[in-house]
C-alpha cells in the first residue's frame, strides 16, 4: 500500500510534465491539424535556458525565491519566442499544403534544434547538471497506516504538480473566458469559417504556438532540475507526451491533461512493480497501452469520433 | 421477382429514426426516381443499399438474395454501383485511371502475371483500356484522358463518376443528385445521357434528384420521402398531384 | 485534340515486355562482374556508401508503397527493418562456422528471404490496426510498434542457443553482403513494386489512398490492399535489414528507433510521395549528402536539417511530386 501511494506521487509528478508538453501538442493540433514534431525540442530549449540562467544566477548568489521565478519566466519567454519564430518561418508558408509536408518540416526543425544545441559552440553533446539552486528534498512525509516508511513528496514534486495545475487553470480561464480564447476555439472548430467570421487566424495560430511553447518551457525547467540538461532530452518525453495527447484524444485540452497523468502513472507503476530486469519494458508498455486504447477507441479517450459524411 | 427489392427498410442513428418502412422495387432497364426535401433520408437509403450503413430493420434483395449489411465492396461486386452526392473521384489520378480502377474486378490474371508482365496480362490491360476509352467517349471525356480528375470542371466530374460506376459492370446504377450544381442546359444534357446509358447498358437506374421537373421528365416511377417516411409512390403525374407531396414541398418554388 | 484515337496508340513505341524482362535479367547478371571489380578496385569507404545507398533505396521504395502509394502513414518502418536485421544477424552469426565457400550464396539468399518473411508477418500483424486507424492515429500506432520492437530487442539476450545480444548489441556478424547482393535486391524491389502498382492489378493501391469510400464502392477490398501494402513493404524492409546487418557486422537495437523510421519517411516525402523514382533519387541524395557534409564536421547535421527545411519550403511536393522519371504517360499519375 505504501509503495503504491509513493508510486502514485511519483507518477503524478512525472505525469504533470507529460501533461504540460502534451498541452502544446494538442493545442497546435487543434488549430493546424499538425503534429508539431519540434515541440519536444522546444521543451529541451526551455531546459537549456534554465541551465544558462541558473549558472548566471548562481554566480550572483541570488536566493532561490528570486532565482526560480526568473528562470521559469525566462524560459517561458525564450521558448514562446522560439515557438512564434518556428511557426512564422517554417509552418506558415506551408499552411495550404498537404499536412504531411508540414510534418516533415517539423521533423527538420526538430533535427535542427537537436544538432544545433549538440554543437559544442552552442551547448555541447554532454549532459550537464544544473547548479544546485534548488536542493531537492522531501517537504511532506505522510505516514500511511502502520507501515515503516512514510510516503514522501519532494519540493520538486510540489513545484511540478503545482505549476501544472496552475498552468491548466490559467489555460482554461484563457480559453473559456477571454475573447482570444473564444477565437482559438473558433479556429479549432473550423479554420476557414473562423477567418470568414473576421477572426485573425494568423494571430490565433501564433498565439497558440507561443502558449504551447511556454508550457513546454515550464516542463523543461522542471525536468532540468529533476534530471540533467541534454540536447537530446526532448526526444523521449516529446514522444511520450505526444502519445499522451493522442491517448486523451488529440485536440482536446482536458484530454491532454488526462493522457499526461495516465502516461506518467502507467510508467511509474510499471517501473515500480515489474522486476528490475524488465524495467525497460515499461517504455514499451506505454505504447502497448496506447495501441490497445486506439484499437478500442480509434480517436483517443476524450477525442471526438468524426464520422465522414458519405 | 424484381432485380432490386427493398422490404420495410429502416435505420436509426443513436435513437433517431432516419428511415422507416421503406419499400421499393427496381427492374432491369428501368429508370426510377427518389425525391424529397433536404434531410428526408434519400442519401441514407443509398448508403444502406450500398453497404455503407447497416439497416436496423428490413432487408435488401438483389436477384432475390439478401445483401443487407454486406460490406460495400461486396455489394458492388454483386452488381450495384453508385455515385456520391459530394463527388468522390480519385482526384489525383487521371481520368483514364479512374475508369480503369472500375474494371478491377474483371482482372483475371494473377499477381505473378503482373510481375512478369505476361502476354495475357498485357492483352487484358489493352482490352480494358480500349473499353475504358469507349466508355469515356460515351461520356464525352475522351479528350481529357490523361488529365487528373481533380482538374475537370464540375459537370465533367459528375459524368466521370457515372462512367467509373459503369465500369464495374453493374446491374443497378444508383445516382445521388448527379445534376446538382449544373446549369439548366447541362442538366438537360445529363438527363439525355442518363436515358442513353439506360438503353445502351440495359441497367436499372435509380436516381435521386432535387429538381422535381427534371425527374418527372425522365423517370417512369418515383418515390417521395419526407422525414424518413415514404409519403407517395407512383408515376410522375400521380406523385405531382398527391396533396401530401405538395404539402411536403410547400413553399418550394419548384412545385 | 483527341488524346486517344485508340488504346494501341497509347502503347506506341513501348518496349515489349519480354525485352524489359530480359533487360532486368541482364542488369542483375551484370552486377556480378561489376561487384567483383568493385570489391577489387574501389575504395572500401566508397563501396560502403554505395551499399548503404542501395539499402536506403530498398527502404524508401518499400515505405513508399505503404505511405505514398497506399496512403497509410506509417512511422514504424525501422521496426520491420530491425526484425529482418536481427533474423539475419542472429542466424548468420550462429552458423558462421558451418557455412562458407559454395554454401554461402544459397544460404544468404535463404536468410535474406527469411528476414523478409519475418518482417512480412509483422507487417501482417501491424496491417490489421490500419483497418481501424487513420492518419495521425495510425502514424502514432505504427511508431509505437517500432518502439516496442526496439525495447524488446534491448531486453532479449538470447533465444535458446542463439545469441541476440540485448542492449549490448550483436557484434561480429559475418560481412556477407556486397555490391551484388545489395543491388540485386534493389532491382528486384524497384521492379516488383513498380510493376505491381502500375498495373491493372495494382491500381487499387492508389485508389485506397485517394478515397477509401469511393474505392470500396468500386468493388475494391480496401482491407486487402492496405494489408498487402504493409506485408510487401515490410518484406523488403526486412530484406534491407539483413543486408545492412551483414554490411556493418554490428547490430544495436537503438539503430532502429523512430528516428530511423523518420529518416525513411523523409526520403519518401522528399522524393515525392507516390513517386517510386522519386524515392530512389531521395534515398541516393539523403545518404550521399551527409557524407559530403563530413567536411563541415560539427555543423554537418545542422546543415542537413536546414537543407531539409529549405527543400520542403521551396518544393513541398517533393523532388518529383507525384510523377515518375521515365514511366510512360499512360501509367504516370498526372
Ligand atoms: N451517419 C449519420 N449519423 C447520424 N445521422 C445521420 C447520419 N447520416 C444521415 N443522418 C441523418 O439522417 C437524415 C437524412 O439524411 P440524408 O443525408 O439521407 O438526407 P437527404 O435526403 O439525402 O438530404 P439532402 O437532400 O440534403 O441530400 C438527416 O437528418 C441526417 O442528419
Ligand atoms: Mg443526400
Amino acid at each position: 500500500m505504501h509503495d503504491f501511494l509513493q508510486q502514485l506521487v511519483n507518477g503524478l509528478s512525472v505525469g504533470a510534465v507529460y501533461a504540460l508538453i502534451a498541452l502544446g501538442y494538442t493545442m497546435v493540433y487543434g488549430v493546424l491539424r499538425l503534429i508539431n514534431f519540434a515541440h519536444g525540442d522546444v521543451y529541451m530549449v526551455g531546459a537549456v535556458i534554465a541551465y544558462e540562467l541558473a549558472v548566471k544566477l548562481a554566480g550572483l548568489n541570488s536566493p532561490v525565491w528570486v532565482a526560480l521565478p526568473i528562470i521559469f519566466l525566462g524560459a517561458m519567454v525564450g521558448c514562446g519566442a522560439l515557438g512564434f519564430t518556428i511557426e512564422y518561418l517554417c509552418y506558415r508558408p506551408l499552411r495550404h499544403r498537404p499536412r504531411l509536408v508540414s510534418l516533415i518540416t517539423a521533423i527538420g526543425v526538430s533535427l535542427l534544434l537537436e544538432n544545433l544545441f549538440q554543437n559544442r559552440r552552442i551547448f555541447g553533446a554532454t549532459p550537464r547538471n544544473l547548479p544546485e539552486l534548488l536542493v531537492i528534498r522531501p517537504v511532506l512525509s505522510i505516514a500511511v497506516g502502520a507501515s515503516h516508511s512514510p510516503v514522501i513528496v519532494t519540493n520538486l514534486d510540489l513545484i511540478s504538480m503545482g505549476l501544472c495545475i496552475a498552468m491548466m487553470l490559467g489555460l482554461s480561464w484563457f480559453v473559456l473566458k477571454t475573447k482570444m480564447g473564444l477565437a482559438l476555439r473558433a479556429v479549432s472548430f473550423r479554420v476557414d469559417t473562423a477567418s470568414l467570421m473576421g477572426i485573425n487566424t494568423n494571430r490565433v495560430i501564433s498565439m497558440t504556438f507561443v502558449l504551447g511553447s511556454a508550457l513546454a518551457a515550464v516542463a523543461g525547467v522542471v525536468d532540468a532540475m529533476r534530471y540533467q540538461v541534454d540536447p537530446l532530452m526532448g526526444l523521449i518525453p516529446g514522444i511520450k507526451a505526444f502519445v499522451a495527447a493522442v491517448l486523451g484524444g488529440i485536440g482536446s485540452i482536458p484530454g491532454a491533461l488526462l493522457g499526461g497523468f495516465l502516461m506518467g502513472l502507467v510508467e511509474t507503476l510499471l517501473k515500480g512493480y515489474l522486476p528490475a530486469q524488465y524495467n525497460n519494458y515499461s517504455n514499451a508498455a506505454a505504447f502497448v497501452v496506447l495501441i490497445l486504447i486506439l484499437l478500442v477507441r480509434p480517436s483517443g479517450l476524450l477525442g471526438k469520433t468524426t464520422v465522414e459524411k458519405v | 421477382m424484381a432485380l432490386l427489392e427493398i422490404k420495410n427498410l429502416g435505420i436509426e442513428f443513436r435513437g433517431l429514426r432516419a428511415l422507416s418502412g421503406f419499400n421499393f422495387a427496381l427492374d432491369q432497364g428501368e429508370l426510377v426516381g427518389l425525391i424529397g426535401p433536404n434531410g428526408a433520408g434519400k442519401t441514407t437509403v443509398f448508403n444502406i443499399v450500398t453497404g455503407v450503413y447497416r439497416p436496423t430493420a428490413g432487408d435488401v434483395l438483389l436477384d432475390g438474395k439478401s445483401i443487407a449489411g454486406m460490406k460495400p465492396f461486396r455489394v458492388n461486386r454483386r452488381g450495384i454501383a453508385r455515385t456520391f452526392q459530394n463527388i468522390r473521384l480519385f482526384g489525383g489520378l487521371s481520368v483514364l485511371d479512374n475508369v480503369l480502377i472500375g474494371f478491377n474486378q474483371s482482372v483475371a490474371h494473377g499477381f505473378l502475371g503482373t510481375l512478369v508482365r505476361s502476354r495475357r496480362q498485357q492483352m487484358e490491360e489493352r482490352l480494358h483500356e480500349e473499353e475504358a476509352i469507349e466508355l469515356l467517349r460515351t461520356f464525352d471525356l475522351v479528350d481529357r484522358l490523361h488529365d487528373s480528375a481533380r482538374t475537370l470542371a464540375y459537370g465533367p466530374q459528375r459524368r466521370l463518376e457515372i462512367a467509373r460506376a459503369l465500369a464495374t459492370r453493374p446491374k443497378v446504377l444508383m445516382l445521388d443528385e448527379p445534376a446538382a450544381g449544373m446549369n439548366p442546359q447541362e442538366k438537360m444534357d445529363l438527363m439525355e445521357l442518363i436515358g442513353a446509358v439506360r438503353r445502351k447498358f440495359n441497367v436499372g437506374i435509380w436516381l435521386i434528384e432535387h429538381d422535381m421537373k427534371l425527374v418527372m421528365s425522365v423517370c417512369q416511377r418515383m418515390t417521395v420521402l419526407d422525414h424518413g417516411e415514404t409519403i407517395s409512390v407512383g408515376t410522375p403525374q400521380q406523385v405531382q398531384d398527391d396533396p401530401k407531396v405538395i404539402e411536403a414541398y410547400l413553399g418550394k418554388a419548384e412545385v | 485534340m483527341d488524346q486517344a484515337a485508340s488504346a494501341t496508340m497509347l502503347h506506341r513505341g513501348e518496349v515489349p515486355a519480354w525485352a524489359v524482362n530480359l533487360g532486368v535479367g541482364i542488369v542483375i547478371a551484370a552486377l556480378i562482374p561489376v561487384s567483383i571489380s568493385f570489391d577489387k578496385y574501389i575504395d572500401n569507404y566508397v563501396l560502403d556508401v554505395l551499399i548503404r545507398i542501395g539499402v536506403a533505396i530498398i527502404l524508401a521504395v518499400s515505405l513508399n508503397l505503404i505511405n505514398g502509394i497506399t496512403g497509410q502513414f506509417s512511422l514504424g518502418h525501422a521496426g520491420f527493418m530491425a526484425l529482418g536485421a536481427y533474423t539475419g544477424g542472429v542466424l548468420l552469426k550462429h552458423y558462421q562456422h558451418q557455412i562458407h565457400g559454395a554454401l554461402l550464396p544459397p544460404v544468404f539468399i535463404g536468410v535474406t528471404i527469411l528476414g523478409g518473411l519475418v518482417a512480412a508477418i509483422a507487417g501482417l500483424i501491424v496491417g490489421i490496426p490500419t483497418l481501424r486507424l487513420r492518419g495521425d492515429y495510425l502514424a502514432i500506432a505504427t511508431l509505437g510498434f517500432g518502439e516496442i520492437i526496439t525495447v524488446v530487442l534491448n531486453q532479449i539476450e538470447s533465444i535458446g542457443k542463439f545469441e541476440v545480444g540485448g542492449s549490448a548489441g550483436l557484434h561480429n556478424i559475418p560481412h556477407v553482403t556486397n555490391f551484388f547482393w545489395t543491388y540485386a535486391w534493389v532491382v528486384i524491389c524497384v521492379v516488383v513494386i513498380a510493376r505491381l502498382v502500375y498495373s491493372a492489378k495494382g491500381k487499387p493501391f492508389f485508389a485506397v489512398r485517394e478515397d477509401e469510400i469511393a474505392a470500396a464502392a468500386m468493388g475494391i477490398d480496401t482491407t486487402y490492399y492496405k494489408v498487402a501494402a504493409f506485408v510487401i513493404g515490410a518484406f523488403f524492409a526486412g530484406v534491407a535489414g539483413v543486408l545492412s546487418a551483414t554490411l556493418s557486422g554490428n547490430l544495436d537495437p537503438g539503430d532502429f528507433n523512430f528516428v530511423k523510421s523518420i529518416v525513411i519517411v523523409v526520403m519518401v516525402v522528399l522524393g515525392g510521395s507516390g513517386s517510386i523514382t522519386g524515392s530512389v533519387l531521395a534515398a541516393i541524395l539523403l545518404t550521399y549528402l551527409p557524407e559530403q557534409l563530413r567536411a563541415f564536421e560539427d555543423w554537418r547535421l545542422v546543415i542537413y536539417a536546414l537543407l531539409l527545411i529549405v527543400m520542403m519550403l521551396v518544393r513541398p511536393e517533393g523532388l518529383l511530386g507525384n510523377r515518375e522519371l521515365w514511366w510512360k504517360r499512360k501509367t504516370a499519375m498526372v
